[in-house]
Parts: C-alpha cells; sequence; structure tokens
C-alpha cells in the first residue's frame, strides 16, 4: 500500500548552517504532493531528507520526526539502507548507471537485495517495470542498449522504471523535468498521475503550473528573509492554493509577483 | 494495472532491520587489540601477534554481522575493514621511511657536514657533502634552464597555435610517451650523445643536465598545458577585440593569468628530478672535489652520493648517507611547499 | 593550411609555422612579431620530437653492435645478446610483477579512504602526504630498503622458507633465503612502496570523479556503501584504473636505484624469490656495470636500454590506449 508521511517539527542542518526550520505537515498516500517555492528556499533539501538521502553529504543532519506506516524514518534503530529501499528517489537530471544497459539498469536495486534472479522473473520485472513508467514500447527492442543511448526524457523514465523496480512505497521526484524539453516533461507528467495509484508521490518543481497541473496538494516553501532558513509557508490542497491562499506570501509568489 | 496488486499485497514492512549496535567494531576493535596483547604475553613476536590481532578484528565483525545483519551487512562490513587495513598497511613504511631518514639524518646534519666536501687538504679534516649540494643545484639549475623554456614554449603552440592538427597531436603523443621514459634511459641517451661528440671518457654535469631536462620538458609541458586551457576564450577574444596581435595577447594576457600554475608545475617537476640518481651516475660521474663549472668534469649530486656510501657499506658511509638523504628530502619538500604557496599566491582573486 | 581570408593574411602568413595567424586585422608590423612568435613555439615543438627521436637514434646507434658482439663480450653467464637480456627481463618482470601484487590492491584502498570512506579532515592530509611521497627520491626509498627493510625481512624470508617452502609448486617460489634479506621479494616490496603513491595519486582522482548523481543513484535504491562503491565508482573509474596500475608498471619496469641498491645480483634463473642471488632488473644491471668502461660491454648495455626503453615505451603507449578508448567510448 502507498503509505501516508507524517512530519512534525524537522530542522534540517548543513554542518550548523540551519536550512530549513520547524516543518510539520501531513503527506497524502496515493496522492501526489508538489513543493514551489524560489530557489535555495530548502525545498529540495527537505525532500532528500524524506528518504535520508540528505545525510549523504558530510555534516548534514535532521531533527524532528518523519513518520512513514508508524515508524520514525529518523529512529536510532533505524536503517536508511532499509528507509531508501521504501521511499525510491528521481533525481533533477537523468542518471541512468553509464556501465550497464537499459535492462540491468531496471534491475539495479533489486540485484542488490534479492541477489541472483530467475532470468524468468527478471525479464518479468523489467517488462512491468518499463510498463509501469510508458517506456516499454519505445525500448522493448533494445533491452540490451547502454541506457545512455535513450533521450533526455527516456533516461529520466528509465530512472523512474528503475525506481519503482524496487516497489517502493513512496516515490519522491526532484524537479524530474527540469532538464527536459516541453514533449518529454509531458510524458513525465502523464506517467505521474498513472503512477500516484500505487504509490505516494512527492515532487519538487520550478514549474508552478506543472503543480498546478500534477498535484493534488502543494506546499509553498519559502525564505524568511536572505540568510535566514527556509520555512513552510502554507500548505493545502492545490486548487485551494492557486485558487485562493491563505498567506498572502503565497497569493504574490503564485501571481509571479517575487521569487 | 499489474503493480497495483503487487502493492497491496505487501504489508506493513519494517524500517528497523536487525543491526549491529554502533559500538560494535569499537567493541570488536578492543576485544581484538586484548586477543593482540594475549598473544604478545602468550611469548608471540610482535609482527605476528599485530597480524593476528587484525586478522581477528577483521573477520568477527562480518561474522557477528552475518549473524544479525545477514550477507549484505557483512560485506559491507567486511570490506570497509579491507579497505581500512589496506591503508593501515601502507601507512606503516611510508611512515617507517620517513622516520628513519629524519631521525637518522637529522643527528649526522651540521654546520661542517654541510660546509665540507669530501675531498681532504689535511688528514684530520672533516668531511661533508657541501660539493654534492653545489652540484645538485647547479645540474638542476641547468635541467630547468633547458626544460622551462622548451616545455612553456612548446606548450604555447599546443593550445594556441597548433590546437588540433597532426603535428600537434604527435608532440602531445610523444609527450606522454616521454613522461614514461625511464631515468637510466635518459642518462644512457645523454651518455651516448655526448660520448660520440666528445669521445668515450667525457664526463660534466651539463651531460646531468641534459639527462635531467628530457624527464623534466614532458612535466612542464603538461602543467602549462593544463593552466593555458584553464584561461577562458572570452580574455583572449576581449584582447583580440582591441587590436593586439595574436603574440601579445599571449604575452600580455594568457601567460600572465597562467603564470601561478606554470610556475607551479615547474616547481613540482625540479622536485621530481632533482633527486634523479641513474642518468647522472652515467654521464655526471662522481667527484670528492667540489667543482663550479657545469661543462669542465665530473660532478656529484646528493643522490649520487648517496647511492655512493650505500655502495660502501660501512657505519660512517651509512651515516653520511642518511645525512645526505635528509638534506636531499629536505630540499624536496621545500620545493613542494613553495610550489604550493607559488599556487596560493598567484591563483585568481576573487571579490 | 587553411585559405586565408584575404590579402594581408595571405602576404604575411605564407609559412607553415604561423598559419593560426589568420587575423585579417593584424597590421604588417604586428604580423612579424607573430611569425617569430609562433616560429619560436614551434620550433619548441620540434625539440620535442626531435629529442625523443634522438633518445631512440643515439642509443640505436650507441646499441646496435651491442646486439652481436663475440660471445666473450657477454660472458661470463652467457654467450649471445639474448643470453644476456633473458635473465635480466626475468629480474625486472619478477621484481615489477612483485610490486603490482603488492602495490594494487593497497592502492586503490587508500585511494577509496581519500575519496570515499574517510571524513575530510583525515583524508585532505592523507592525500596531501601521499603527494609528498611521491615525490621521494627513488634513492631515498633503496637506501631504507638496503639499510633497514632488508634487515626487518629476514625473519618473513625464513618463516616463507619454512612455511610455504615445503607445499610443492608454492614451495618452488620460497627455497632457500637470502640471510640478509637482499631477495627479490625485498626489492620487490621496495618498488611496491615507489610505486604505491603514483598508482594512488591516479586512481584517486578517478575515484573522485565519479559523478555524485550516480553515486546518490545507488544510495537511494537502498546500496550499502560497499554496493554503492561497486555499482558506481567501478565501473565509471575501470579504465583509469587500469592505467593507472600500467603507469606503476612502466614505473617499477624502469627503476633503477631500488632494486640496484637491495637485490644480491646473481645469474641464477630460478622461481625462488627469496634466493640468495637472483637475476637484477636492465635498469639496476646498467647501473652496476657502466663503470666498467670497455667499450664493448657499454654497447651492450646500452642495447639493454634500447630494450628497456621499448618495452616501457609499449606499457605506456597500451596505458594511454585504454584511457583514450574509454574516453572515445564515455563521449560517444
Amino acid at each position: 500500500m502507498a503509505k501516508s508521511i507524517d512530519i512534525s517539527d524537522v530542522n534540517i542542518y548543513y554542518g550548523d548552517f540551519l536550512a530549513v526550520e520547524g516543518v510539520n505537515m501531513t503527506i497524502r498516500a496515493g496522492a501526489v504532493t508538489a513543493f514551489i517555492g524560489p530557489s535555495g528556499c530548502g525545498k529540495s533539501t527537505f525532500l532528500r531528507s524524506l528518504n535520508r538521502m540528505h545525510e549523504v553529504i558530510p555534516g548534514a543532519r535532521v531533527e524532528g520526526k518523519i513518520v512513514v506506516d508508524g515508524q520514525d524514518l529518523y529512529d536510532p534503530g533505524v536503517d536508511p539502507v532499509a528507509v531508501r529501499r521504501q521511499v525510491g528517489m528521481v533525481f533533477q537530471r537523468p542518471n541512468p548507471f553509464p556501465t550497464m544497459s537499459i535492462y540491468d539498469n531496471v534491475l539495479a536495486g533489486l540485484k542488490l537485495n534479492a541477489g541472483k534472479m530467475k532470468k524468468s522473473a527478471a525479464d518479468e520485472v523489467v517488462e512491468r517495470s518499463l510498463r509501469g513508467a510508458n517506456l516499454w514500447n519505445e525500448v522493448k527492442d533494445r533491452l540490451n542498449k547502454p541506457g545512455m543511448g535513450l533521450s533526455g526524457g527516456q533516461q529520466q523514465r528509465l530512472c523512474i522504471a528503475r525506481a519503482i523496480a524496487v516497489e517502493p512505497q513512496v516515490l519522491l521526484m526532484d524537479e524530474p523535468c527540469s532538464a527536459l524539453d516541453p514533449i518529454s516533461t509531458s510524458a513525465i507528467e502523464d506517467l505521474i498521475h498513472e503512477l500516484k495509484n500505487d504509490f505516494t508521490i512527492v515532487i519538487v518543481t520550478h514549474n508552478m503550473q506543472q503543480a498546478a497541473r500534477v498535484s493534488d496538494d502543494t506546499g509553498f516553501f519559502n525564505l524568511k528573509a536572505t540568510g535566514e532558513p527556509g520555512h513552510l509557508v502554507e500548505f493545502n490542497p492545490t486548487k485551494k492554493m492557486f485558487a485562493n491562499p491563505d498567506d498572502p506570501a503565497t497569493e504574490a509568489y503564485i501571481s509571479g509577483r517575487f521569487g | 494495472m499489474s503493480t497495483l496488486e503487487e502493492v497491496q499485497t505487501r504489508v506493513h514492512v519494517s524500517l528497523v532491520q536487525p543491526r549491529l549496535p554502533r559500538q560494535a567494531p569499537t567493541i570488536v576493535g578492543v576485544i581484538a587489540l586484548s586477543f593482540g596483547a594475549l598473544l604478545l604475553v602468550l611469548g608471540v613476536g610482535v609482527v605476528s601477534a599485530t597480524v593476528l590481532g587484525a586478522l581477528a578484528f577483521l573477520l568477527v565483525l562480518p561474522a557477528w554481522s552475518l549473524a544479525i545483519e545477514g550477507r549484505r551487512g557483512a560485506t559491507d562490513r567486511l570490506m570497509t575493514g579491507l579497505i581500512w587495513t589496506a591503508f593501515a598497511i601502507a601507512v606503516v613504511p611510508l611512515v617507517s621511511l620517513i622516520w628513519r631518514v629524519v631521525s637518522k639524518g637529522a643527528e649526522r646534519v651540521d654546520g661542517v657536514f654541510l660546509s665540507y666536501s669530501f675531498f681532504k687538504t689535511q688528514i684530520d679534516q672533516p668531511v661533508g657533502v657541501y660539493h654534492a649540494i653545489i652540484g645538485t643545484l647547479l645540474i638542476t639549475l641547468g635541467a630547468a634552464v633547458i626544460s622551462v623554456p622548451v616545455g612553456v614554449m612548446a606548450a604555447i603552440y599546443l593550445i594556441e597555435y597548433g590546437k588540433g592538427n597532426k603535428l600537434a597531436k604527435a608532440i602531445t603523443f610523444l609527450v606522454d610517451v616521454m613522461t614514461g621514459i625511464p631515468s637510466i634511459v635518459a642518462g644512457l641517451f645523454a651518455f651516448a650523445l655526448f660520448t660520440l661528440i666528445f669521445g668515450p671518457a667525457y664526463v660534466s654535469g651539463i651531460g646531468g643536465s641534459v639527462a635531467l631536462s628530457l624527464l623534466m620538458i614532458p612535466i612542464v609541458v603538461r602543467a602549462t598545458e593544463e593552466m593555458l586551457l584553464l584561461v577562458p576564450d572570452d580574455l583572449r577574444e576581449a584582447s583580440y577585440a582591441l587590436g593586439t596581435p595574436k603574440w601579445k595577447t599571449i604575452v600580455r594576457i594568457v601567460l600572465p593569468t597562467a603564470l601561478g600554475g606554470i610556475l607551479t608545475g615547474i616547481t613540482l617537476a625540479v622536485s621530481r628530478v632533482i633527486g634523479e640518481t641513474a642518468p647522472l651516475l652515467l654521464i655526471a660521474g662522481a667527484t670528492d672535489r667540489t667543482n663550479m663549472n657545469l661543462f669542465d668534469g665530473a660532478m656529484t649530486t646528493l643522490p649520487v652520493l648517496i647511492y655512493g656510501q650505500n655502495l660502501r657499506g660501512d657505519a660512517p658511509a651509512e651515516a653520511i648517507a642518511w645525512g645526505a638523504a635528509f638534506i636531499l628530502i629536505v630540499i624536496v619538500m621545500v620545493l613542494n611547499l613553495v610550489a604550493r604557496i607559488i599556487g596560493k599566491i598567484f591563483s585568481p582573486k576573487k571579490g | 593550411m587553411p585559405p586565408p581570408n584575404d590579402e594581408v593574411t595571405a602576404v604575411t602568413a605564407p609559412t607553415a609555422e604561423t598559419e593560426d595567424v589568420s587575423a585579417n586585422w593584424a597590421s604588417a608590423r604586428a604580423g612579424v612579431g607573430d611569425r617569430i612568435f609562433a616560429g619560436t613555439a614551434l620550433a619548441a615543438g620540434l625539440t620535442i620530437l626531435a629529442a625523443l627521436a634522438g633518445v631512440f637514434i643515439f642509443l640505436a646507434v650507441k646499441g646496435a653492435s651491442g646486439f652481436t658482439k663475440p660471445t666473450e663480450v657477454y660472458g661470463p653467464h652467457a654467450e649471445s645478446f639474448l643470453g644476456y637480456v633473458v635473465p635480466l627481463l626475468v629480474g625486472t618482470f619478477t621484481a615489477s610483477v612483485i610490486a603490482l601484487i603488492i602495490a594494487v590492491p593497497l592502492s586503490f584502498g587508500i585511494a577509496l579512504v581519500i575519496s570515499h570512506y574517510a571524513p575530510r579532515w583525515i583524508a585532505a592530509p592523507v592525500a596531501y602526504v601521499i603527494d609528498l611521497l611521491a615525490a621521494v627520491p627513488s634513492v631515498v626509498y633503496g637506501l631504507w630498503g638496503a639499510f633497514f627493510l632488508a634487515k626487518q625481512l629476514v625473519p618473513l624470508h625464513v618463516w616463507l622458507h619454512e612455511t610455504l617452502g615445503p607445499i610443492p609448486l608454492v614451495g618452488e617460489l620460497f627455497g632457500e633465503p637470502n640471510p640478509a634479506g637482499r631477495s627479490v621479494l625485498t626489492a620487490g616490496i621496495v618498488l611496491a612502496i615507489m610505486i604505491l603513491p603514483i598508482i594512488t595519486a591516479i586512481t584517486r582522482e578517478v575515484f573522485s570523479r565519479t559523478p555524485r548523481l550516480h553515486e546518490e543513484a545507488a544510495l537511494a535504491l537502498g546500496a550499502t556503501r560497499w554496493e554503492m562503491v561497486r555499482m558506481t565508482v567501478f565501473p565509471y573509474a575501470r579504465s583509469g584504473m587500469v592505467s593507472a596500475v600500467m603507469l606503476g608498471l612502466g614505473r617499477a619496469l624502469g627503476e633503477t636505484m631500488a632494486v640496484t641498491m637491495v637485490l644480491s645480483v646473481g645469474f641464477d634463473l630460478s622461481w625462488n624469490i627469496i634466493a640468495t642471488s637472483s637475476p637484477t632488473s636492465i635498469a639496476a644491471n646498467i647501473a652496476l656495470k657502466y663503470k666498467e668502461r670497455s667499450a664493448d660491454l657499454l654497447n651492450v648495455l646500452v642495447a639493454t636500454g634500447l630494450v628497456l626503453f621499448l618495452m616501457t615505451f609499449l606499457v605506456n603507449f597500451l596505458a594511454r590506449w585504454i584511457v583514450g578508448r574509454s574516453e572515445r567510448r564515455m563521449a560517444r
């Protein structure tokens, strides 16, 4: 089952620098939640704290509670490796493994856990994941070609296939369309609509139209002031957010008056 | 959609995998340490005890992890252990080398050691390595005088003029080849060249300089090339747009911008060849006297002197060898430090 | 030469040296300066060509007769050039291979510690120290090997002989040990310590150039650190690792002093790597014999130098080729 995420009082640091302060929200299961806000407001940083990728950066740490399926991700007993298996991630720029074929790229995560797989089972996973990422028809004849040979949009869908092959509960997307052309972007947006049946999706985007198109809920992040930490200004259903936001700052941002 | 049922059949997945306590490596480390100490008490040698203790650590931690965390965790811990062990093993000889040179060398070095040569005018005159220090400095200076102009100009040709043409590609390739020339071959070349011209008994410092410059040129070319590539084309174009001819653009704009990096490269190249022994054995010979003339007669350098003392092998010779090695290392380290400082001073200023 | 843009360039830049001076705004006077400067640069480039050709030509001229001298010149242990050079080749390769077997895994380990395992405050100074060690003169390594390490390794020699000696096949490697520890094994260990900084410096560089994006992709899929290294760092760095090993090998093959100073020389060809006397390397042999200055023997030595030159040339060429090939592949 797709899982909801309960976030309470989260502070995120780079060393001594407080990057994001005091975030509280509940991300609904099986829905798309978008984070918008100006550059440097901490929305990507916050996204990366949802699968403990933030701490990969030396000196980076997170305070507070992020609860998925009744378990706090930052509980001392929790293994970050296990978290990342349950909370998958798609990055800003497509990053298929350059030395692996399309087929191996899809299986990369599964092979870690399962060790040896039966060929038929592996074939099935590859087909299902690539179909899930709307890529199967384009690549089914060249599964053994390198993943780097695909176009940017195809590579990004390959990365989505790779992420969903592990069958996570949550899928994080960090500006997945920012390096893509409009047609590829539209293909990814269609895909997001389909994927939300199976996964809880959290997406960071710079593009407000995109947030309006794909998301059910939207969170607006902003800096309190230059040099101050980022914080969550408003979190509401997307429809309300874009029609009648609670906070004047949100309205100013959405109507393009700053940011 | 087929994944839907799949996903719904999955129920609660625990994120809390069984894990070793955070202090596990410390605990096992202490156990391994006491195991080694126990072996030591039982009369096993220091080396064996260390090896066995380390082995114990390397095996126990993954085994424990295998029992609790499973195969993947165990592999991760084993590899982490092996990687750090490789690191530790490599550090031991390197530290030992530095320690030897410093402790043995420093006690032999004093004012007398630095200011007297091997050549005795009186029977009880003390010996020192003055002649070898002079030889080292002169021969290396000679090598630098040959290599720096050739290397820097060649790099300018490669980057500013010959970009992509066949000759430039050939030169780039040969520079690569030259970086791999064994130093003794460079010595043989100088030896063959000079003895063909001046007769079989020829020895001189300049021959050594030529051999060393063969080793130094590729390093200078590489460093200069890299620095010139870093100079943005905007700068060149801005200068052309002012009506400056190309050569003035290179001399006034490009080279000054790259100067810090080039100087650093040259300094590192000098520190690289200053310790060369083999080529100088062949062509510069060895002498006990201080020879100030690069173009006439044998000239001893510090590395050659160290080698000679090693051949003699007796205790005073060994002491002199360590002393000379200490001076040599200090020179090399100072050069490296100077290179870093130059790099810092000349690095493009920000803000 | 590209067709000149107009009359001015055609006049001021008629020769090949100045082919790049095609700026049609150049005045005639500046054109002279440009031609002189460009000519000097080209001359410097040609000097490099000439120098390398010179190395080959002079070695060939001096060494050619060394391949076919009367039998007695090669004596007392050999009768022909082949008989003279083969033990030396064996010596060269044995020491180098031992050095590689020891240095390669250690170097990769250190490189990984610096690039991925250690926190920055350890990694940065360690990287600096390793770079410094690459600058330590070979004669100092040789001195340390001869006066210190050899003695320390005597127990290891005895232990290897007693423990592994009786085993068939493997035992061949560990026959009667050298009482002073001055064996091929010791020389190989010294060589290993010498090439360690070189291999480490290169692999560290390629390891740390692994795109962060790929590493994060692996971690986000739930990889442990070692799995991340295996999935992203090694495949990405493979060609760099191979060429680092080749460059290390090239350095070990041509290294003179460490072997000269450490090894006790003999001419018995055997598998025993801890023997009392073993064939030395080509480079070391030149350093040991050049003093005799008999014209005939010198020719032979130069000829062996030529063999060494071609060998290291080949190894370095292979290393470059591997790197170049993978760069082309990555670019595609």
